[in-house]
């Protein structure tokens, strides 16, 4: 089994030594301030329905373009104002999977984002995030296969 | 001015607008409370003076499937700064799905002087008001509850399972996707599902987000009457039960008949259907 892409291996890392909720919620608002959406170079509004995260309420969108090393820069942008915890989420997968090896961002287990938000969160949000992984997950997968063809 | 007292609500004065929150920020007999679905929102960013109260940690007892107790409604409410005259005034994220969520939970524990701030956390700051990272400096109080009632606007199965019988009115509020049994569960909430699908006998649906415009403030009286009663035929005056999945988008629906359309007997069941779809022997309709 492939070993996860190694930034996002850093942030769970990081993830587990938190010790308080107040201490999570400080490190994602601080995560999701640096959330940058997709440029205009990339995608304009109104944004094709195929790129939508089906199952997100905060109406996340997600492009994967391909570098000429083969790897992926992902995209995002979240449409909901208020989709904060989308944000983070879509800024740590930014950092960690865009120009990491295609094995790595396709053995990605969604399940990981409640090491980053905690038990705590409602269960929309949970599938709706983890649906937000899954994207990322699924355009690795699909260049892999194809590569394989 | 707000517009609210024209909207023809039958108690208008169980909403405010972001104009009187803004001017009543400073103001002794007011607590503004933010609680929302995402834990992210409020440290983010929150009315200046606002508290919050997360529906999971602070409602809801700790073990069992319960809101809080006598004890723990005083000791939120004492950390939070509130007696029994003060005002609190709720809003949050989702058209203030959660606050009232929120409001209704207080109202368990006869805390009636309580609010919702029309409109919620989307058009405070779409209306570029301020927010702030800045937690209150809160100053606790002693505040003595009495026990919580269940029994005026809180539903439990049996109760439903009468109502139903005896063909009472009920409004499910959840998508028609779960009303039809289509969908076990809420579009994203999976592991809040049932085993079986469909809705309760008799019931109207009607899903909570018809009664919000799309900046999150409350359809006018004669737009929801519309909706409750000319088209789906409900009576003001005949007792009602809303239900959902697990109770939190039906007491936004319950906030709607009993304040705005002012329905004379409204409870929520808050079991709802993630208890009446996995239950043994119930009766459903599909």
């Amino acid at each position: 089994m492939a070993d996860y892409p190694p930034i996002l291996q850093e942030y769970l890392d990081d993830f587990g030594f938190v010790t308080s909720r107040e201490e999570r919620v400080d490190f994602l608002i601080a995560i999701a301030d640096e959330f940058q959406p997709v440029p205009e170079s990339v995608a304009t509004k109104p944004y094709d329905e195929a790129q939508r995260v089906i199952g997100c309420e905060s109406e996340a969108f997600v492009w994967a373009l391909d570098r000429e090393d083969g790897t992926l820069d992902f995209y995002f942008d979240v449409l909901n104002p208020q989709g904060l915890s989308a944000m983070a989420m879509s800024a740590i997968l930014d950092r960690s999977c865009s120009g990491a090896p295609l094995e790595q961002v396709a053995a990605v287990n969604g399940e990981f984002v409640f090491t980053f938000f905690g038990k705590d969160i409602s269960m929309g949000k949970g599938r709706g995030l983890t649906e937000l992984v899954n994207a990322v997950v699924y355009q690795a997968r699909q260049r892999l296969k194809s590569a394989q063809i | 001015m707000s517009d609210i007292a024209g909207r023809g609500y039958s108690n208008a004065d169980k909403l405010v607008s972001t104009e009187w929150v803004a001017a009543h920020l400073n103001d002794d007999k007011v607590r503004i409370v933010e609680s929302n679905e995402d834990p992210l929102l409020y440290p983010s960013g929150h009315i200046p003076g606002a508290v919050e109260v997360d529906w999971v940690k602070d409602l809801n007892d700790p073990l069992r499937r319960d809101y809080l107790g006598r004890e723990g409604f005083e000791a939120l409410a004492s950390r939070i700064g509130i007696t029994p005259d003060t005002m609190v005034v709720f809003y949050g994220d989702k058209s203030n799905w959660w606050a009232t969520y929120a409001l209704w939970v207080f109202e368990l524990f006869n805390h009636t002087n309580a609010v919702i701030m029309d409109g919620g956390r989307l058009k405070w700051v779409e209306e570029g008001r301020d927010l702030t990272r800045d937690k209150p400096s809160v100053s606790p109080t002693g505040y003595s509850a009495p026990e919580r009632d269940d029994s005026r606007i809180r539903a439990f199965r049996e109760g439903v399972l009468q109502h139903t019988q005896a063909n009472g009115q009920l409004v499910d509020v959840r998508s028609p996707g779960e009303f039809s049994g289509e969908k076990l569960h809420m579009e994203g909430y999976p592991q809040e599902g049932a085993v079986r699908g469909g809705h309760i006998p008799g019931a109207s649906s009607v899903p909570w987000s018809r009664a919000a415009n799309e900046d999150g403030t409350f359809k006018n009286a004669a737009e929801l009457r519309g909706i409750y009663l000319d088209e789906m035929g409900l009576s003001p005056a005949e007792p009602t039960i809303a239900y959902c999945r697990i109770g939190e988008r039906s007491s936004h629906t319950w906030f709607v008949l009993t304040n705005l359309l002012g329905f004379a007997d409204v409870r929520n069941y808050d079991g709802s259907w993630t208890e009446w779809g996995n239950s043994v022997g119930l009766p459903i309709e599909k």
